[in-house]
Order: structure tokens, then C-alpha cells, then sequence
């Protein structure tokens, strides 16, 4: 699923792959390459690239020399990293005790109703991408939700739906620390 | 920077703190931001900008983390030379500047303040949470001005590590984490395990939900962690330590990386530490989400760049931890006690709580409460007094039903049990944990079966899938409880999950699995009459569940299918 850039724009965005992997590499060397530093090379990665396909796994097995299960393995194993591109937007609804108690299956069963996905995924017009996190540790906001990396508390699903549409569809900011 | 400097800096800055005419803190922790805090502090930015050169220099804005109660924000405390402190709920920008413009006039603000005797702040101790809500923590003058390092530097040139191990011993305090294994004799063991190298470990990956302790320590007072994790690190002979923390709180990993800086800067961490011959280093380390990384050997796991998963105990971290050395690893809120102690001495906090938990307790009183928010209590305080008299009861004239402790690990105490102590041994008592410290309390509209349910599908998501009974296990203790929340359930089956729960419990690899049939056993055991009204009655009494499905062996058709179906097989 390499995600590889397409026709005009070709030459304009394989630079700017460039210039990730230089980040990449820059991140690589700060941990002298130890390969203990893995999670901490992956959270750089996810944070340049917006998720990990096959091709920023490989190269960081290669670089670590660690066999491509393992990295696999650990970018898997967190909930944090992701392999698939997110969309436009991305919701993290808090499905902790608290904001659960409140409410929030209601918030997130309304959103997949409205934009036609499920939890976990992103929508077929890479809209929007939904996530139920365990708690967020807001609880005092119950039942709240971060939209791009905004919190937002005390929602009910209407609040959420009109919030969601109302955000303008051109920031492509892709709140990495929420997910 | 020796002990002395330090004295000095501390001291150079109460007194450019008590110069001052009046001091303005607004909290500006994730709640209080998203009730507008931000809004608020323009507005006095505003403010400010327009004073006349005599007033401007007399006033302070301080930003700082949280101040407790966090469902009455944006709060401000407004602290003036030879006053008493106020604190003004729901501030909105337009309030604000009237309270200050007031307060310069030294007339009596339109608003209101709390009353003094705020039972939410009357009924308090604050040990591990005494600067939050009263120092910037970004900015570590403001720490040291309130004490911060001291004991670190008491303890390095007065003590042995072999007499602060004591000190904490006799403190009483017990590991905040959840387990409430007594701390001393952790560090204990650390200092006396022989080894190349050792190391400190905080844990602050605080997985469960419903618990924001930990993210607001860190978040609020940084330096009072680190501290902690450099006595632990004298103590125990460690000369290393990582603090965890948890990948969904960004903005405590960025605060403690900019304290971990500002210490080192001052010489307050790194080489020879406050001018003796210890040298302490902490990094910090992110972790990715996973539940299971809040286990001890879990999250060793992590920290040395693996999956998270857990390894049988013995042998424990303290003999062999991370990369096999020794390794000390505490809870963030046990380190936030450290210096407390070790500055008031261990006869002082053995003074509060009872008389196997000694000390205060932070907890997050959140779900159907008036106030809401991070409070700090003796061990031993009855919940009927967390709940109405800190938490002022139920909003809109709910009842009562009960209240979650120890997230997916805890259980329900009913009503019935308000007037128990909470401490370690009597939370145990009733089937619950002391956990964490998430406290959520529940009204009647909340479906116990339904709660239950709710938890072991997070254990279930979480499982890291090591062993087997807690793997497939969770997936099928979930589907029996899903068959009692949608109708299709059989007598049989509160049998069936009753013993897989025991089996769980008995033959899981780590505390996640152990602990995961928690819920269910304590929600059966004191609201069993619910689960009977699900099967038996078809009814949800809480309204919750929709038991739209029929049991399969009712259909007749089903039955007939099935006797079929076992025959030839």
C-alpha cells in the first residue's frame, strides 16, 4: 500500500519525501542508531509522514538492523501508530468510564451514522478519520472528543456532527498525538 | 549550583513575589483552557497593557495547572500582600477585569468568590498536589521558589541512601500506582540488589480511564516528579532514570522535557548533582498507546523499544529490570511524595490516613458529580464524604448508585457501602481496588451489567495477547456479557461466566488479565439482581441495554436445528 504521488505534482512532492527521510535520518543519528530507540524512531516517523507504510518500515529496519518482523511487530503492537493515511480530518472520541457514562457511544454511533464509516476507519472520500481512544484524561469534560487535535467538551452528537462539518475541509493539520 | 545558591534563588524570588501587589493565577490546565481560559488571560493581558507605569510592575499573571475543581473553570485565584486568597469560578474575560480592577481599587469585586470554607477545598490535604494551582510550570524559579529541590539537596548532603530508604519506610507510604506495595521496602531492595548499574523508573503511562492524577502532577508541577526520582536515584544507587509517559498527553511529555532542561541547566540533574558526587540523568520517554505498558515489566519492555508486553515475575524489576539491572519503578504520584517527606519528615506523613495506609491520596472525581475535578484526600476518608461533601452529591437530584474505583481492574461500591473508609485494605475488602485513583460516580441510569460489559471489551481491546487466558478469555467472558446486555442470555451463562472468571483471574500472565473478571465478579456480586432481571425478566432496570435478541434455544426451529447439529458431529 506504498502510497506513491501521483502524475503533475510528481517531481514537487518526491522532494518533500526527500526532505521527510532527511528528518527521518536526523532522528536516526540523534539515537546513534541503537536500536532500543525504535519506538522513538517510529513516533518521528509518524509525526513527519502522517502514518507508516511498508516502504518507511522497511527502511527503518534497515537502518536499525533489526529484522522487518520486529519492526512490524512493535508498529502494530501500539495503538498509536497507524499504517493507513488519515484523512482530512481526524476525530478522537474519548470512550473512557467517565465520558462512556455520559454518553459517548451515542457521539460515536451518530458520527458513523453521518459520514458513513466506522469506528477505527476513515471515510471512503477521506473526509474524515474516526477514533475511539481509552480516555484521554479529561474526564471532567465528559463526554469530549479532540477534532485535529482541538479538545472539545461536554458534546452531545449534534454538537460533534456540526462541529465536525463546520471545520474548513483545507486544514489537513493531522493531529498526530491524539490517535 | 550548590544548596546555598539555591536557598538564594528560592529566596531572591519569594521576595520579588511578596513585593508585589497582587497576584493573579489563572488556571490553565486542558479543562479550564477549553472553558475559556485562554480568552481570559488576553483580556488581562489587556488589562494590564492599559495600567499606568505605577500599577504595572505591582501585578503578576500566572498561568498554572490544574487547581482542583475542574467543572467550575475557568478559575482564578487572586492572591493580594496581607489578604486572605480568593478564588472566582466560571470566569468569563469581562469578569475578570472587573475582579482585577477591584481588587486595584481595593473595593469588593461585583462577583463572588468561593467561600473560604469551600468544603471542596476545606475537606482537603494536599501533600503530592501543594503547588498546583500556585506556581507556573514552565517557569522553574516559581518551583524553586516554593521549595522545590531542597529536600534533593538535604537529602545528598545530610543523608545516607540507607537513611532515606528508612525514611521512607517509616513514612508508611505505599506504592500509588495501585498495588500499594509498601515503597521503602522497594527502594530497599534496589539499594541492596548488586549491580553494574541501576535504574529509577516513573511510571506515568496512566491507562485507566476514568484516572487524570498523573497527567495532572506532570502537567502541573514537573520538578516535584523529578525530585522525587532523584532521591529515589541517591537511594538506590541508580544514576539513571526514564519517566514513561503516556503517548495521548503530549503536552506532559513536552512540560517535563522542558523541566528535565531548566534542571539541568541549573545543575539541579545531570553531573554532581546540587555539588555533590552524585549524577542523575532522566529521560523521558513517549510511549504509543497501549494499555498493558502500565504493568511494570510491560513497561520496561517499552522503554527498551519493544512491544509491550509483560514477562513472568520473579524475577521482579527490582533484581532484574531494565536491560536485566536492577531497576526501581514507581508510580508518578508515589515520586510527587518523595520530597514532602523527606522536607517534613516521615513521623509528619505517617500523621495522615489510617493506620495501614498512611499519607494522602489523589483521586479523579469525575462521572455524575456537581464538582468534578482532581482532589487530594487523607487515606481513610469516607467516600460518602468524597462524593457529597468535596463532590456537593449528584447533579439534578440523581440518586446515588454507586462509584467506580480502580478503572477496568476496581469494581462498583454500592450505596450500601458509602460510609467505607477508602483506604487500600477496605476498597480490597469490598472487591474493589484502591487503583490508580479514578473515581467515577454512577446515578441510576448507569446498567451495571452494562458497566461491566463496557470493561471487559477495553481489556479485551487491550489484552496484548501473550497468554492465553487472558486473550481468549476477555473475547469470551465479553461475548457472555454481550448475550446479557442484548437479551439472549440463559441461566447458564452467569454460571459459565462466573467460572471463567475465576479461571482467568487464577491463571493470567500479568496484573491486565488477573484483574480483568474484576468488574464482573464485584458487579455481580453486589447488583446480581440485575443480571437475574436481564435473563430472567428480559428487562434492563436501568433502562440501558435494548435485550432485542431472543435466546437461541427458545426458538423452537433453533432447538430443532441444533439437536441436529449435534448429532452429527
Amino acid at each position: 500500500m506504498t502510497k506513491m504521488p501521483s502524475n503533475e505534482s510528481a517531481t514537487n512532492e518526491k522532494s518533500s519525501h526527500e526532505l521527510k527521510l532527511q528528518l527521518l535520518d536526523k532522528a536516526l543519528k540523534k539515537c546513534q542508531y541503537q536500536q532500543d530507540a525504535l519506538i522513538e524512531v517510529l513516533h518521528t516517523a509518524q509525526e513527519t509522514f502522517g502514518h507508516l507504510d511498508e516502504e518507511i518500515l522497511d527502511y527503518v529496519s534497515i537502518q536499525l538492523k533489526l529484522p522487518p518482523s520486529w519492526v512490524y511487530g512493535v508498529a502494530t503492537f501500539y495503538n498509536f501508530f497507524t499504517l493507513e493515511p488519515q484523512g482530512d480530518h481526524v476525530c478522537v472520541v474519548c470512550m473512557g468510564t467517565a465520558c462512556y457514562v455520559k454518553g459517548a457511544g451515542d457521539i460515536i454511533a451518530r458520527i458513523e451514522q453521518e459520514f458513513d464509516l466506522k469506528a477505527g476507519t476513515t471515510a471512503a472520500d477521506n473526509s474524515l478519520t474516526l477514533v475511539s481512544a481509552r480516555c484521554l484524561g479529561n474526564c471532567s469534560l465528559a463526554p469530549m472528543l479532540t477534532l485535529d487535535g482541538a479538545v472539545l467538551g461536554k458534546q452531545t452528537p449534534d454538537s460533534t456532527v456540526a462541529a465536525i462539518r463546520e471545520t474548513p475541509a483545507t486544514t489537513s493539520v493531522v493531529s498526530e498525538e491524539t490517535s | 549550583m550548590n544548596t546555598v545558591d539555591l536557598q538564594h534563588v528560592a529566596e531572591e524570588e519569594q521576595q520579588r513575589q511578596q513585593q508585589l501587589n497582587l497576584r493573579l493565577f489563572l488556571c490553565y490546565s486542558t479543562p479550564c483552557l477549553s472553558a475559556g481560559a485562554e480568552r481570559v488571560k488576553n483580556a488581562l493581558d489587556g488589562l494590564c497593557d492599559e495600567l499606568d507605569e505605577e500599577q504595572r510592575p505591582t501585578l503578576e499573571i500566572v498561568a498554572t495547572g490544574c487547581m482542583g475543581p475542574c467543572s467550575r473553570g475557568p478559575l482564578l485565584r487572586l492572591a493580594r500582600c496581607d489578604e486572605p486568597e480568593e478564588i472566582y469560578e466560571k470566569v468569563t474575560p469581562e469578569m475578570a477585569c472587573n475582579i482585577v480592577r477591584a481588587a486595584l481599587a481595593a473595593q469588593s469585586a461585583a462577583a463572588e468568590p468561593l467561600p473560604s470554607d469551600f468544603p471542596f477545598f476545606a475537606c482537603q490535604t494536599l501533600i503530592a498536589l501543594e503547588n498546583n494551582g500556585r506556581i507556573d510550570p514552565e517557569q522553574i524559579i516559581h518551583s524553586i521558589a516554593r521549595g522545590a529541590y531542597s529536600s534533593l539537596g538535604h537529602v545528598l548532603h545530610e543523608m545516607t541512601p540507607e537513611q532515606v530508604c528508612n525514611e521512607i519506610t517509616r513514612s508508611g507510604l505505599r506504592g500509588r500506582g495501585g498495588g500499594g506495595y509498601p515503597t521503602g521496602v522497594k527502594w530497599e531492595l534496589v539499594r541492596k540488589a548488586q549491580a553494574e548499574r541501576k535504574y529509577v523508573v516513573a511510571n506515568g503511562d496512566e491507562g485507566d480511564p476514568g484516572a487524570y492524577m498523573d497527567r495532572t502532577i506532570m502537567e502541573s508541577d514537573p520538578h516535584r516528579v523529578l525530585e522525587g526520582m532523584a532521591i529515589a536515584g541517591y537511594a538506590c544507587g541508580a544514576e539513571q532514570g526514564y519517566i514513561y509517559v503516556r503517548g495521548e498527553y503530549p503536552l506532559a511529555a513536552a512540560r517535563l522535557a522542558k523541566a528535565i532542561k531548566d534542571a539541568e541547566r541549573r545543575g539541579l540533574l545531570g553531573s554532581r548533582v546540587l555539588d555533590s558526587s552524585f549524577n542523575f540523568r532522566i529521560d523521558l520517554r513517549v510511549g504509543a498507546g497501549a494499555f498493558v505498558c502500565g504493568e511494570e515489566t510491560a513497561l520496561m519492555t517499552s522503554i527498551m523499544g519493544r512491544r509491550g508486553q509483560p514477562v513472568p515475575r520473579p524475577p521482579y524489576p527490582a533484581q532484574r529490570g531494565l536491560w536485566g539491572f536492577p531497576t526501581l519503578i514507581n508510580n508518578v504520584e508515589t515520586f510527587a511524595s518523595v520530597a514532602p517527606i523527606m522536607r517534613e519528615g516521615a513521623e509528619w506523613f505517617a500523621g495522615f490516613g489510617t493506620e495501614k495506609s498512611k499519607g494522602t491520596k489523589v483521586f479523579a472525581l469525575c462521572g455524575e458529580v456537581v464538582n468534578s475535578g482532581l482532589i487530594e484526600v487523607q487515606m481513610g476518608t469516607s467516600l460518602r464524604d468524597i462524593v457529597f461533601a468535596i463532590g456537593g452529591g449528584l447533579p439534578d437530584g440523581g440518586t446515588f448508585k454507586a462509584a467506580q474505583t480502580g478503572g477496568p481492574s476496581g469494581g462498583c461500591i454500592p450505596a450500601d457501602h458509602l460510609d467505607t473508609p477508602v483506604d487500600y485494605e477496605s476498597l480490597q475488602a469490598l472487591g474493589s481496588i484502591m487503583g490508580s485513583g479514578g473515581l467515577i460516580v454512577m446515578n441510576e441510569t448507569s446498567c451495571m451489567p452494562d458497566v461491566a460489559k463496557f470493561f471487559m471489551e477495553f481489556c479485551m481491546d487491550e489484552s496484548c495477547g501473550k497468554c492465553v487466558p487472558c486473550r481468549v478469555g476477555t473475547i469470551e467472558m465479553l461475548e457472555l456479557l454481550t448475550r446479557i446486555t442484548d437479551g439472549s442470555a440463559m441461566d447458564e451463562d452467569l454460571q459459565t461466566l462466573e467460572d471463567l472468571c475465576h479461571l482467568v483471574q487464577e491463571t493470567s500472565l500479568c496484573g491486565l488479565g488477573m484483574t480483568a473478571p474484576n468488574p464482573v465478579l464485584n458487579t455481580l456480586h453486589y447488583f446480581r439482581d440485575e443480571y437475574l432481571a436481564h435473563i430472567r425478566d428480559n428487562r434492563c432496570p436501568a433502562g440501558v441495554c435494548r435485550l432485542d435478541q431472543v435466546p437461541l434455544l427458545k426458538l423452537p426451529e433453533h432447538a430443532e436445528q441444533l439437536t441436529i447439529f449435534k448429532e452429527e458431529h
